[in-house]
Order: C-alpha cells, then structure tokens, then sequence
C-alpha cells in the first residue's frame, strides 16, 4: 500500500522535472562527440587524403561493407582509387575506425542518413571525403612513416637519422 | 630414428635435421627469419632460440640457436621456457627498433613473416625511443620494389640471389648496423630468379611491383591453384584474383617440380589476363548478303561447320581438354598440330624417346639431385628457366656430398658448407651455339653448330657403348671433348643429359638420347631430360593430330571451307607468306582465343575463351606430368573456357559421342576412358562433388573483405556468388577451413602464419613433400624393359657455305614467349629484333655492329641489325625466336646473304 502510493508521488514529482525528450526533428539531441555515427573520411593538416588504402578497416568490417583500392599518385603517396561503403549494411560499430592506422576513417555524432532508396546508401569516395581533420587533429601519418614522399625525404620522418651513407665506415 | 624431448615431451623425429626443421616439422611454432628450407641455416637472425638441458636433472639449461643444433638421441629441449620465450621476445623488440612505421604502406603487410613473428613472440611494446636508422631505396627494375628501411638483415635475399641463384648483381654493402642490401648501383636486377626475392624476403624490402600496380593484401585475393603457362616445365603457381583482374602469381610448393621458386617469366607473365586486347564477346563477321544477324553466335558456327571441309587446328598453350574436345569435335582425321613443323618434328621426337627408351625423364627436383649434367645444344635459363636453377643445385651435389663425407658437416650448414666447398663444382658440361649464363659453371663449355653438337653426343654415345655409332672425320678438338665427357660420365651414379627444343636440330635430340641409353646399357641411372616450347606441347603431341603443314596444303587445294582454330596464332605458327596463303584459301575462320592477334584479324567468327584464370583444365609438361589447373574467378562477360564453347557447338550440332557432356568432370573422364595413355587425369584432382565435412574448399580466405560492398555501386542488392559445377572450390569464402587435398590448394594459411612461410604447415616435413602427395601424376614413364632403338645416323659436320648463313634459334626468356610479352615490366626488358653473327662473318659480309643486315628467304626480304658474337661459330648467325616484331618463324634453316 504504501509502496503504490509511493510511487505514484514519485511520478507526479516527474512533472515538474526537466523533459528528456527532445521534439526531433524541430530539436536536435546533443551527441556526445564520440558518438559513432556517419562514417568519413579525414584529411591531413596539409589538406591531403590521410587514407593510404591499408584495408585494414575493410579487413576489420564484421559485414564486409567496406570496398577500396589503394593506387599511388605521383608524389609517392598512396590512396584510395575508390573507396566506397554500403551503409545499408552498415552496423555502426566502429571497428572500422579502431583498425584505422592512419586515423582516416572517423565516425562522426551524426546519424541523419535515412533514405528512401537503398541504393543510394552507396557512398562512394566523393560522399565520404570531408574537408576536416575530424577528431584527431594535427595527425599526419607520413610524418611518422618511413615512406619517403615528395616533399618528405627518407630521414626526415619524425625520430629519423638522415639516410646512412653506405660507403662510410666510421661508427 | 632420435627421440627427443620437447618440454618433457618424446617426439620421434629425422636424423640429420636441425632442431628448428625438427621443431616445425612437428608442427610447433619457433619463430625464425635467416633459416629457409631450400637455403639451409646460418644462424644470422638469432630468433630461434630455445633452451637446451644437459640431463633431466639439469633445469638450469643453456638457450642456443635452434637451426645451429643438430638432432640429438634423447636430446633435451624447451620452446616454451620462459627464458627462451623473453630472449625471442626481445631480439624481435631489437630488430623492430629501426624498423618503420609504414605497414600501412607496405606491400607486405598482411603476407608478412617479420609481423606474424613479431605477434608469436608477443613483443607488442616498443621500449626503445631513440631516433631510427633509414636508407635510401635503389631501382631495381620493373619487377621488384625495394624499400631497405625495413630490413631486419636476415641476409636471405643474398643468399637466395647469389649464394643460390648465382646472381652477380644484388650484393650487402657497408658495415656494423649500416649494412645494405642492394646493387652496387641503380639498375635492373639480372637475375631471372629476381622475382623470388619478395617471397624470401621475410619483410617488405622487396616487394612484387606490378601487384603494386594493383595493390591487394592477400586476404583480399580470391586465389586457386594454377599451373605456369610461361614454358613447358610446368611450374606450380597460385593466382590471386580481386575485382576481375589477376593481381599476383606467387609460388605454389610442389616438392618434385618447382620447389619453393619460379622465373620471372613464369612471375610476372600474368598481365595478359588483364590485357585491353582481351577478346570478351562472341563477334561474327556478317557479308553484306548474310541476313543471319540476330541468331546466337552458336548458330552461326553450326551453319558454317560443313562436314567434311571443316577443320580443326590445336594448340600447345590450350588445355588438353580442350584440344581433345576440339579433335573428338572435328574428327580424327581433320584435326591438326597448331605447331610449326620445326616444333613439332622436335616435340614428337623426345616425346617418343621417352615413351619408348628405357630412360626416365627428370623431374625438376630430380634434375637437381643429378651428380653430372650434360647440356646439349641448349640456353636452359632461356628456354627452361627452372630447369637452370636446378642445374645450378646439381652441380653443387658433389662438392656437397665431399664435404658431408669428409668433414662431417650436415647439408643444412649452409655457411660452413659453402665455406668448404669454396669453388668447387660438380661436373657440367655444356655445348651449344653460343655462350650461356650456366657456362661459368661448366667444367667444359664448348661452342658450335647444331650438327657438330649432336657429332659430339654421337661420339660421346659410341665412347660409352661400342654399339653406337662411330662418328668418322672428327676434329681432335671434338674428340677430346668428347672423351672427357664420356669419361666423367662413365664415373657417374645418376646423370642427367639435357636437351630440347633451344637447339632447333633433331640430331641432338637424338645424340642425348644415345648417350643416355649408352649410360643405362652400362648400368647408370641416367635421367633424361626434354625441354618442350610451350605449356601443353607434351600434351598435345600425346593427342596426336596431323601436321599443320598439311593443313595448308589441304587449304591450298580448296578442301577446306571453315578452320576452327584453337587458342593460336598461326603467324606464330607459319611464315607469314604461308599463312596469308592459308586465310586466303578458307571461307570461315572460327578462332577461340583470348587476346587479338593476327589471326583473330582474319577470323569470321572469335569466340572469348578464357585464359588460364579464367578455366579448368589439363595440362602436361616436358617430363610427362599431367597436372590440374582450376579457375582463379568467374569472369563477368561472356568468356568461357575453350572446351565448353567446344561442347556447346557439339551439343547444337547433334555430336554423337560429345553432347551430353557438360562439366570438366564429364570431359575429363571421357578422355581419360578414350585414350589410354590419359589413363589416370580424371584422378589429378577431387572431382566436383568432392566434400569436406560436407563443405566445398574456399578460393578465398576468411578475411575476405568487401562482399557486400564490392558491387554495390552496380546495384546495392548483392547478387547471387558465382557456382562453380566444375570444381570442388567455391568461389566464395564459405566453406571448409582446414587443409583441403594438395591438388587444390588455393592460398596457403595457417593460423599464426600469414605469409608464404606457412607452407610449412602443408608439408610431411619442412622442405618434404605436401601432405597427401605432390600434385600431378606422370603419363610418361620408361619403358624398361624396351628394345633400346639406338639412332645410327649421324649428321655431317657443319661446313660454312659460302654466301650463306645457318640461321639457329636463339630464344630468350623475356620475349620469346607469346602471352607474357603482354606484362609491361616485361616488354620492357624484350630485347630488340637482331641477328647475331661471327666477327669474320660480319667482316665477309662487310658489316659491324648495329648495320642492317638485308637478306632473302624463300623469295621474301628481311632486314635485321647485326650483333657480334664471337662464341657463334662462323658461318652460323642467331635469330632470335618469337620476338614480337620478328616475322622468321622457322629456324635454323639455311639462308642466302
């Protein structure tokens, strides 16, 4: 008995209480920022792809959604000829953006995907690139590899001796 | 057999191993980098380390290289000690403190040694925070990508290339913790084995350029087990597959032909699968008349079959089960050799020698145990690429054995071996036309005509047997040569006497032929061995088919109205002049083919066959082995292999004994019940309803990524995986995951073991054979017990004719062959159409070096430019044999300057 009347206070105490719903979609929830959401693709301080098209998060993808192929332009640096997900296999569970070497792959507070279409849930390179160096700001992976690039000499990664020169013998 | 104890437990294993082939052999997991199973040990990487114990009371114990130690009775040993363990764990942690941060990057990754050792080990955290060493990276030609920075100075790549392969060109340099791997300057690595240093190398040093091109890690690749199209040695391969394109050839361990390594050419030939020039849907060729347009192609084919004037013309690069479809299709008595007569003659002519003579021929890994090689009238690194690093092995066996006999050392020290070995060589000896690359390894390498090269076998032959002919009117030179080979061989155990096709000449074939059954009448074990020119020559030539000449002829005389032919390029085939003639005199030509050539320029009706990655098939290589290859993808247009279009014509046309049959099973039986010597290929491989655990084998790995996204673009509903009715594989990664039979292995994997190392894991033992067998099953074997047909004939020496030269083949790895040519990286390295001359020769003729030299044959001009050679005899020029470019297709023969 007491219990019922209890509980019945409690609830009319809720009416004075702060609302947990939001009017979606006039109201928008704040998204905690490692929410894991819309996926894409970052880019280095430098503006340039930071995917080098590893495959690890194709390797990783539990539903195999995930499709590249990595290439080379000019300057020695590789990515992704395409690189495209299908997002109406996607589960959003991150591993993608765990395997990521390079911090390229980033999913974002963001979930506003719905399509009347399925196709086009296809997201290709173009629909996943963003011009934003997502979570991990100031990352560059050439500068920590030991890839030479044009305009990154093989010594001049971070933590690197200039190149030996082989015919010398002094220690 | 020594019993030894590994963490208390006995295990039974092989005299005369080390620990770390004993360990692995087990099946335990030591890691290890320096020590190969092919290149023996050295002890240089110091990762195999475990601890040995004096006694069972010792648990102190002493930790010590694995692969330095040899199999002792009642040995002591623990791999899981924890000293041990901490040890492995930290020279890992050294090795790794110069390595770069670039897996992402590097091609290895995914197929990589050092990553799958570094994780068996468990050292996960790099302790050490100082800066890190780097190199500069060299050129090393269109095959190979070298990034030294990840070096962990295994010392492999030397040993294999020099130490091996006896490459000149790929050297370690400098000192101390600076040594580099790599040539003394940028260049192209020479070596025709260069290749195989992206599976020696247990890192990503060298890495394969054109998978580059196309980059995939290996679990991407959808793969099957496949067999080389590259020459008639029939090496085993494994092709990977993603998006529709071949994307790497690596090696497939087959312990009695190819071992653990493949030629470039046999690497690298690949890309013409992937060629623009692909043929990918039926075309028919419509006259203004013809109002047939809209029937299927089949029709078309069916209407032009006219019984009677229909012929059918094979070919030595198509399966055998598509060459015996297209015979039973056309009838015995309209099939033709789609060969050239020199071929032919030649392949026909080993081809009964072995089947007839009492002398085995060699299988590669047999050619390498020989204790004397002797070369007859042929560049093996050029024709038979394979077959020269297994010459190179050979003449290593008796220093070899020396050294085991007398200084009691085991084969498996590689260092110490060759320490004492130094230069010492088994006995080689070669003669042919000009200089080869094994000739620094001949004890006599001798330089003449084709005829005066077979006089020289003859002579040997009657030195051996008084039975043989004497060969009369030889020079003193040519009897010293011949006496001093007759005597090493009289001295040997197990011989083997090499010859081919390279020579161009009948009479050689024939003198090795005497000499190897002189040797058998005198009680020596002699191994025989014929280089064939293509993939499926032997096969073909068992088949059997008129000549192609006759072909013509036919043609010529109005008899033909509709050639199907098969997979070939008659240009490649004829004189250019002849197959003009031809084409002009057949009404329809129906060419089955998978790339444009000549031929298909002339064809009414091209049907798209698949190439070897696209189709099951047979085929036979030079020592008689039928071995299985099995299709790699299903193409996405209308390309299928040659024998089924063959069965569907047969089925529209009403065939007696050919419809009915649809899949390779049904096809391969059917020849084997047809011919007896096919007895025995429907058994090379499980047949499609073979089943493991009820579950069909897996083409692709379990981390096969991309399903549901590769095709997605296309339509976002993933359409049904190809069926493969042909084959126990699925093209799929559903299926079992154990280890499926050694016939069709698709992919080697294990777990802990990503890289090519893991076949380990597949053998009896490391180095031994894979688990249920060797792949492939020989058709050929001696006839033991036969009449020996000595051949007495004895061809005249070699004059110089005034005015004329002898032209004789030359054949070059890079080039020569049809469909690799196709690879860029290997156009790159074809070498330009030439004709090779003496220097008096030359001088007679009044040119040099780079002067174009014009000549007629059979009323037809040619042009060639000159090079000099002065190991040609005079009077004898060289042409190179099926460059691109090249319109001669008939050597040697005698022309008129």
């Amino acid at each position: 008995m007491f219990s019922l009347v209890r509980s019945m206070w409690l609830i009319f105490l809720h009416m004075f209480h702060k609302r947990e719903t939001f009017q979606y979609p006039e109201q928008k929830a704040p998204l905690p920022a490692r929410w894991r959401g819309r996926i894409a693709l970052t880019r280095d301080p430098d503006g340039g792809e930071r995917c080098v098209g590893c495959y690890l998060c194709a390797a990783a993808c539990p539903v195999d959604c995930i499709s590249l192929q990595a290439t080379e332009d000019d300057s020695g640096r590789r990515y992704p000829e395409f690189f495209r997900i299908n997002f109406s296999r996607c589960i959003f569970c991150g591993f993608c953006e765990e395997a990521c070497p390079t911090y390229a792959i980033q999913l974002l507070p963001d979930f506003e995907m719905a399509e009347y279409n399925r196709q086009n849930l296809v997201y290709e390179k173009e629909d996943l690139l963003i011009n934003s160096e997502g979570k991990y700001p100031g990352y560059n992976y050439y500068n920590v590899a030991g890839m030479a690039i044009r305009g990154k000499d093989k010594g001049d990664a971070q933590q690197e001796e200039p190149p030996v020169d082989i015919k010398s013998l002094i220690p | 057999m020594p019993i030894i104890h590994i963490d208390n437990k006995p295990y039974e294993v092989k005299e005369g191993k080390n620990l770390l082939e004993a360990c692995l052999s087990l099946g335990l997991n030591l890691p290890y980098f320096c020590w190969h199973p092919a290149l023996g040990a050295v002890g240089a990487c110091r990762q195999c380390a475990v601890k040995v114990f004096k006694d069972e009371e010792d648990k102190k114990g002493r930790i010590i290289m694995s692969c330095m130690e040899p199999v002792k009775d009642q040995l002591r040993l623990s791999v899981d000690d924890t000293d041990a363990r901490n040890f492995r764990e930290h020279v890992i942690g050294w090795l790794m403190t110069n390595h770069p941060h670039d897996c992402a990057v590097c091609d290895e990754g995914g197929s990589c040694h050092l990553q799958d050792m570094t994780v068996m080990t468990g050292h996960s955290y790099r302790d050490y925070h100082f800066t890190k060493r780097t190199y500069n990276n060299q050129y090393l030609g269109p095959f190979l990508n070298h990034e030294m920075n990840r070096c962990i100075q295994c010392y492999r790549c030397v040993r294999f290339y020099k130490d091996f392969a006896g490459g000149k060109d790929l050297d370690v340099f400098a000192a101390h913790n600076h040594v580099y791997f790599g040539r003394q300057e940028e260049g192209t690595l020479e070596s025709e084995f260069s290749g195989n240093l992206a599976e020696i190398c247990p890192t990503g040093v060298f890495t394969d350029k054109t998978l580059k091109q196309h980059y995939t890690r290996k679990w991407d690749l959808t793969s099957a087990a496949s067999v080389c199209q590259g020459c008639g040695l029939g090496c085993n391969i494994l092709a990977g597959e993603r998006y529709g394109a071949v994307r790497q050839i690596t090696n497939r361990f087959n312990g009695a032909v190819n071992g653990y390594f493949l030629c470039d050419r046999g690497r690298y030939g690949y890309e013409f699968v992937n060629s623009g020039q692909r043929i990918k849907t039926p075309m028919v060729h419509h006259g203004p008349a013809d109002k047939a347009n809209g029937i299927p192609v089949l029709q078309h084919v069916h209407q032009r079959m006219k019984p009677g004037k229909t012929i059918g013309i094979g070919s030595p690069r198509a399966s055998l089960e598509s060459n015996a479809v297209l015979k039973e299709l056309v009838g015995e008595e309209n099939f033709y050799l789609g060969v050239s007569s020199a071929d032919h003659d030649l392949v026909s002519l080993s081809l009964k020698i072995l089947e007839q003579g009492p002398v085995r021929s060699a299988s590669l890994q047999e050619a390498a145990a020989a204790d004397v090689v002797l070369i007859l009238g042929e560049d093996v690194t050029n024709t038979a690429p394979m077959l020269a690093l297994s010459v190179r092995q050979a003449v290593r066996r008796i220093p070899v054995e020396d050294v085991i006999n007398h200084i009691h050392m085991p084969a498996w020290q590689d260092a110490a071996v060759r320490e004492a070995v130094q230069d010492s060589k088994g006995p080689l000896y070669i003669l042919n036309v000009q200089e080869t690359k094994l000739d620094e390894l001949a004890k006599g390498a001798y330089h003449t005509a084709p005829d005066n090269i077979a006089r020289i076998g003859f002579g040997v032959s009657h030195l051996l047997s008084s039975k043989m002919p004497e060969v009369k009117g030889m020079s003193e030179q040519g009897k010293a040569i011949a006496e001093e080979i007759a005597g090493v061989l009289k001295a040997a155990k197990n011989p083997l006497i090499i010859a081919g096709y390279g020579g161009g000449s009948e009479a050689i074939i024939k003198a090795a032929a005497n000499v190897s059954w002189a040797l058998r009448d005198l009680g020596i074990d002699a191994m025989l061995t014929y280089t064939v020119p293509e993939c499926n020559s032997v096969g073909l030539e068992m088949l059997g088919g008129h000549r192609l000449d006759s072909a013509v002829d036919r043609a010529l005389n109005n008899e033909v109205d509709t050639a199907i032919i098969l997979e070939n390029d008659l240009y490649r085939r004829l004189n250019q002049h002849r197959a003009e003639k031809f084409f002009g005199k057949v009404k329809d030509v129906i060419l089955l083919d998978h790339l444009y050539n000549p031929t298909a320029e002339k064809a009414t009706i091209i049907l798209p066959a698949g190439t070897f990655a696209e189709s099951d098939g047979t085929l036979v290589n030079n020592e008689g082995r039928a071995q299985r290859f099995f299709q790699v993808f299903a193409p996405d247009s209308a390309v299928q292999e040659s024998w089924r279009w063959l069965l569907q014509i047969a089925d529209i046309n009403g065939h007696a004994t050919l419809s009915g049959l649809q899949h390779l099973d049904d096809v391969v039986s059917h020849i084997a019940h047809a011919y007896k010597k096919f007895e025995g290929i429907d058994k090379l491989a499980p047949h499609a309803d073979f089943r493991i655990a009820g579950q069909k084998v897996p083409r692709e790995p379990h981390r096969f990524s991309g399903r549901t996204a590769m095709q997605a673009n296309v339509n976002v509903s993933e359409p049904r995986p190809p069926q493969d009715p042909d084959t126990a594989l699925s093209f799929t990664m559903e299926g079992y995951r154990g280890e499926p039979p050694s016939s069709m292995i698709p992919f080697f994997w294990a777990p802990g073991w990503n890289s090519v190392q893991s076949v380990n894991k597949f053998q009896v033992e490391t180095g031994g054979p894979l688990h249920d067998g060797n792949p492939g099953k020989r058709l050929i074997e001696p006839h033991a017990n036969g009449q020996t047909p000595f051949y007495t004939e004895v061809p005249e020496p070699f004059l110089p004719l005034k005015e004329h030269l002898l032209l004789v083949p030359l054949y070059h790895i890079f080039g020569s062959e049809e469909l690799s040519v196709h690879t860029p990286g290997i156009a790159e390295r074809i070498p330009a159409p030439y004709i090779m001359l003496h220097s008096e020769d030359a001088k007679r003729l009044q040119v040099t070096a780079g002067y174009l030299l014009h000549f007629t044959d059979n009323g037809h001009q040619y042009t060639l430019p000159v090079i000099i050679n002065d190991t040609l005899q005079e009077g004898v020029a060289g042409i190179p044999v099926g460059l691109p470019g090249m319109q001669i297709s008939e050597a040697p023969q005698l022309i008129k300057v």
